[in-house]
């Protein structure tokens, strides 16, 4: 039984504090920047300064700033988690992080075949960089996924390895996949270019939905309670009583499930889309010709 | 003369966002029967509950693509569009 030493627990709570700080920023950050504002607004990512570019200017956004406190987070999170493991598994989180390793590893074997086995650690980066980005709205902060830029990054980033993986056997059998039907090379080109776009959207959209159906719901009991409470004496009758608590319901649904369901969709279309695009059975036969 | 034409531009850019939405009625449809389906298929073989509920949450999120398209357009119609409108309405009128 190995022992926790003093430096370890010091490493271990500089882990903590560099877990929890960029977010704490990113909520500082939000309440000086943003202006008081009477009742319930829907607006984008708000804009913090612009960098000057020789073509267009370059705008950086709270959904950038966001992300990347969110990327953060998560490598100190796994720091965290795999600290001391290579004295072996000697403590509850190292066996936690063994159980995600298992766990990815086998949902890839499952679902794109042992070839792409080296994928796992891409697949978990995206589960867990969609997920933690969705759920940032808990802190109050604004979701990154609900920027179509970033998601649509993440979908591009999917594109290429899409088309790496189809070009394996080279740019010939690549045109040849389109014109399978020859008469459908076009529709095949355009549902090809459709991939990203409607991976982004789906993503984007369901998160964005879910953010503008809540502020929606909670506008709408604001002004019912202000109807059904409005004749209580003082300041009794403008306390929204009906906005506490039930915006609260919808919110278990549209940021923590459909977050988490948003980011498993995602991975399982990545796969799917990598997996199903490759010729394997072709390449393997090349393979072994050439050997 | 103004205030007629701007109030026109918003009044049809939430009447198109809301002509939009009728497209939620086809994932709705879609994904109640996949759910149907996936109920029977659980009621039928109990111990597949696992894959037959990821593979329906799948097909679920895949179905929502047209509804969520249709919402992305109608977000935009409400949100962005009707500055943009007004924009090209003032530039015009000078």
């Amino acid at each position: 039984m190995n022992k926790i030493s003093r430096r370890f627990k010091i490493i271990d709570i500089l882990l903590i504090i560099l877990m929890v700080l960029p977010i704490l920023s990113c909520i500082v950050i939000k309440v000086v920047t943003t202006p008081l504002k009477e009742g319930i607004v829907i607006s984008g990512a708000s804009i913090f300064f612009t960098i000057k570019m020789p073509f267009q200017d370059l705008p950086i956004t709270e959904s950038q700033i966001n992300s990347l406190a969110v990327i953060i987070s998560i490598l100190c999170l796994c720091l965290y988690l795999t600290h001391g493991i290579r004295d072996g598994v000697w403590l509850k989180r190292h066996h936690f992080a063994e159980i995600i390793v298992e766990m990815s590893k086998k949902m890839v074997s499952n679902n794109m075949g042992d070839y792409f086995i080296s994928f796992a650690p891409f697949i978990v980066a995206i589960i867990g960089l969609s997920a933690f980005s969705s759920l940032v709205t808990l802190f109050g902060l604004y979701p990154p996924t609900s920027d179509l830029n970033i998601v649509a990054g993440w979908a591009i980033l999917v594109f290429v390895l899409i088309t790496y993986f189809k070009m394996k056997c080279g740019p010939i059998e690549y045109a040849k996949s389109f014109a399978n039907p020859v008469l459908m090379a076009p529709l095949n080109v355009i549902s090809e270019v459709a991939t990203p776009i409607s991976m982004a959207f789906r993503h984007y959209g369901n998160v964005l939905s879910g953010s503008v159906i809540s502020v929606l719901v909670a506008s709408a009991l604001g002004g019912l309670s202000k109807m059904v409470f409005g004749f209580l004496p003082g300041f009794l009758g403008d306390i929204p009583f009906l906005q506490v608590g039930i915006p609260a319901i919808l919110s278990v649904y549209f940021d923590i499930f459909s977050g988490c369901l948003q980011a498993y969709i995602f991975a399982m279309l990545t796969m799917m889309y990598v997996s199903g695009g490759f010729p394997y059975e072709l390449y393997m036969q090349r393979k072994k010709c050439d050997v | 003369m103004l205030e007629i034409a701007v109030g026109i531009i918003l009044g049809c850019c939430a009447l198109g966002a809301g002509t939009a939405m009728i497209a939620g009625i086809g994932p709705g449809i879609g994904e109640g029967n996949a759910v149907a389906k996936a109920c029977e298929a659980i009621g039928r073989q109990p111990e597949s509950k696992g894959d037959v509920t990821s593979t329906m949450l799948m097909g679920c999120a895949i179905a929502e693509t047209t509804g969520l398209y249709a919402l992305v357009v109608a977000i935009l119609l409400l949100f962005v569009a009707p500055g943009i409108f007004i924009d090209i309405l003032i530039s015009t009128i000078g």
